[in-house]
């Protein structure tokens, strides 16, 4: 572990730094440096040791955020540092007639829906089979985590050869199928099979992660349940739907806003597809440019730093309208009442 | 809460649904595998190649040797970063973790409430202002560009303190706490002595998933590590490829070696980062 012995408290009396002496029996007597001392360490000390959250959250998070709202209403570009000063809301009106930012904004949704659908639903299934009773459980467990710790950035890379249109390996399997058999899809030319193929890299990385999170609450369900909806003569999906998922209610919940976030910030995924990835196109037209992405170019290669700040935080607040939706849908579809 | 007994037992098509999924997430590792070790024509077939061949080392030696990428260093800056990071967050988060789950003090309820609210905030939106502020930083050009702007952001996190706290809340019987406090123990002492042995799990099980987190970021190296000669393996593989000719079993010979870190942890510790997945999922 970490070698930070010498903490930031006081200086423990009787006690030279690093002396290993038990201090048994040493009572703070009233009145003394020491009682000041052990008041000082009950009273205070608590408040030192949440300090360096706080502040390092305060500073490299929080501010960040607000900071943004300040930025997005100045004009700051990185390649002329002279042009400064209050634009108003001009980044924002900007931002309302701006073609690019709409086709970014409709391809992520268009994404967000292909891969949080089919992630959700599939884990569902993953988890209820995961909570059956099952040799080398662990193992599968493990298993289906591969996704989760492998990099964004390397399984992009591999899908990209997986889609490629000539030697792609996803091609090949469905001419085996019959599928584009004399002409090959060209994944990357349209916005529906880029969004696929995109989709199709967030689901393969997210579901066992999801599954997990469904398992454990999962496990918590009493087996009666399902036995008395058994003798009902309810089956496996009967008891998926009536059972399971109005139970883990909350952890639906939780995944539903969660893969919202993370669904509308999609950077990696989007950014690598790309033949040429620093120019942050998302494909010639800007076929599957997502708004993070165009949060990158706009910042760092129109080196547009306001305007990119006032894209961020529209984001934001979409993505905080989105996720109370969701929220609230998803909290009617498991059944509404408490 | 108790724990309630596993109902019916997996049938032959259980098995078989999952040995389908596992193979679904296996086989992106195992076709880069393939595609690393392999030549330029064999990549070129029709049928594909679907066994390894036999030209990793080649592979390998032209991803390090390559100009203006960086590979090497690059590992060794994921390695720094990702580690400083770790033991940064254990510490910190241990700390107000056993603060917020023993300690009484004055607002502490309203205080842990913040930090619950943190974990919902995407420091991702922050980004354009957070590269400002690091130019800002002091020290000629500011943190921009250096490994500091990567990891004074991720010293702390807020899930860390909630999972810690978690932990310790059950972990660590109050009696205990107070009995050390009545021989004479300070707050650190007492943090060392009797939180730290108690909560290891916890910790290695929140070690690996920060790890694991902080080497696969991409956006922000991105952002300001990008064009410097200090990139992190991320940011590298992206450099890699980039360009007119890119050499897929070059990226992803490189991609393997910065994936394999991931994977030995995944094969030591699987069990604890599943445990530690589905506790954090159950409380939160």
């Amino acid at each position: 572990m970490s070698t930070t012995r010498a903490a930031p408290t006081a200086p423990r009396p009787g006690q030279e730094p690093g002396a290993t002496a038990e201090r048994r029996g040493r009572r703070p007597e009233p009145g003394g440096w020491r009682t000041r001392l052990y008041r000082f360490d009950v009273r205070y000390v608590p408040y030192l040791l949440i300090a360096p959250f706080f502040l390092l959250f305060a500073v490299f998070g929080l501010f960040p955020i607000v900071f943004n709202g300040v930025v997005a209403l100045r004009h700051w570009r990185l390649d002329d540092p002279t042009l400064t000063g209050w634009a108003g809301l001009e980044n924002f009106r900007r931002l309302f007639t701006d073609d690019d930012f709409f086709n970014a904004l409709a391809n992520t949704f268009g994404i967000f829906l292909l891969s949080t659908v089919p992630q959700l639903l599939l884990a569902l299934i993953v988890a209820s089979l995961l909570n059956r009773k099952l040799r080398a459980q662990t193992w599968f467990r493990v298993g289906v985590l591969l996704p989760y710790i492998t990099p964004v950035t390397a399984s992009t890379l591999i899908f990209s050869v997986v889609f490629a249109r000539d030697t792609g390996i996803a091609n090949w399997a469905l001419s085996l199928l019959g599928i584009g058999e004399t002409e090959p899809i060209d994944w990357r030319s349209a916005k529906w099979s880029s969004w696929i193929a995109i989709a199709t890299m967030v689901n393969w990385k997210w579901i066992g992660y999801n599954a997990l999170l469904y398992l454990a609450a999962m496990q918590s369900i009493p087996r009666d349940v399902y036995e008395a909806a058994a003798v009902d003569g309810a089956g496996p999906w009967r008891q998926l739907w009536r059972i399971t998922v109005p139970m883990i209610r909350p952890v639906v919940i939780f995944t539903v806003v969660l893969s919202t976030i993370g669904g509308l910030q999609l950077f990696t995924e989007p950014m690598l597809f790309d033949a040429n990835p620093a120019l942050g196109l998302g494909g010639d037209d800007g076929q599957w440019q997502t708004v993070a992405q165009l949060i990158y170019k706009v910042g760092w290669r129109d080196l547009n730093l306001g305007y990119a700040a006032a894209m961020s935080w529209a984001l934001f607040l979409v993505i905080l309208l989105v996720a109370a939706i969701n929220a609230v849908i998803t909290n009617r579809l498991g059944g509404g009442k408490r | 809460m108790g724990r309630a007994p596993q109902h019916m037992p997996g049938t032959v098509w259980t098995y078989l649904f999952l040995s389908v999924v596992i193979a679904f997430s296996a086989f992106p590792l195992y076709w880069m595998f393939v595609i690393a070790t392999n030549t330029d024509e064999a990549l070129a077939q029709i049928p594909p190649q679907v066994l390894p061949g036999g030209q990793l080392v080649t592979n390998l030696r032209e991803v390090f040797s390559m100009q203006d990428v960086f590979f090497l260093q690059s590992l060794g800056n994921s390695v720094i970063v990702s580690s400083v990071v770790t033991a940064s967050v254990l510490f910190f988060c241990a700390l107000a973790g056993f603060a917020f789950a023993k300690l009484r003090f004055k607002g502490r309820n309203a205080l842990m409430v913040m930090v619950v609210l943190t974990m919902t905030v995407p420091n991702q939106l922050g980004v354009v202002a957070l590269y400002i502020l690091m130019g800002r930083m002091p020290g000629e050009g500011g943190w921009n560009g250096t490994l500091l702007a990567v990891i004074v952001p991720g010293l702390v996190t807020a899930f860390g303190v909630f999972y810690m706290r978690q932990f310790i809340l059950d972990a660590v019987p109050d009696e205990l706490v107070e009995a050390a406090r009545m021989d004479g123990a300070s707050t650190m002492r007492i943090f060392w002595s009797v939180v730290v042995p108690a909560v290891r799990p916890a910790m290695a099980v929140l070690g690996l998933l920060t790890f694991v987190a902080t080497w696969n970021e991409f956006q922000w190296p991105l952002i300001t590590l990008g064009g410097t000669d200090y990139p992190t393996s991320m940011v590298a593989l992206s450099d890699l490829a980039s360009g007119n000719y890119v050499l897929y079993r070059r990226v992803l010979a490189g991609a393997l070696v910065a994936t394999l870190p991931l994977l030995v942890m995944l094969f030591i510790g699987g069990r604890q980062i599943v445990r530690g997945i589905m506790e954090g999922a159950v409380k939160s």
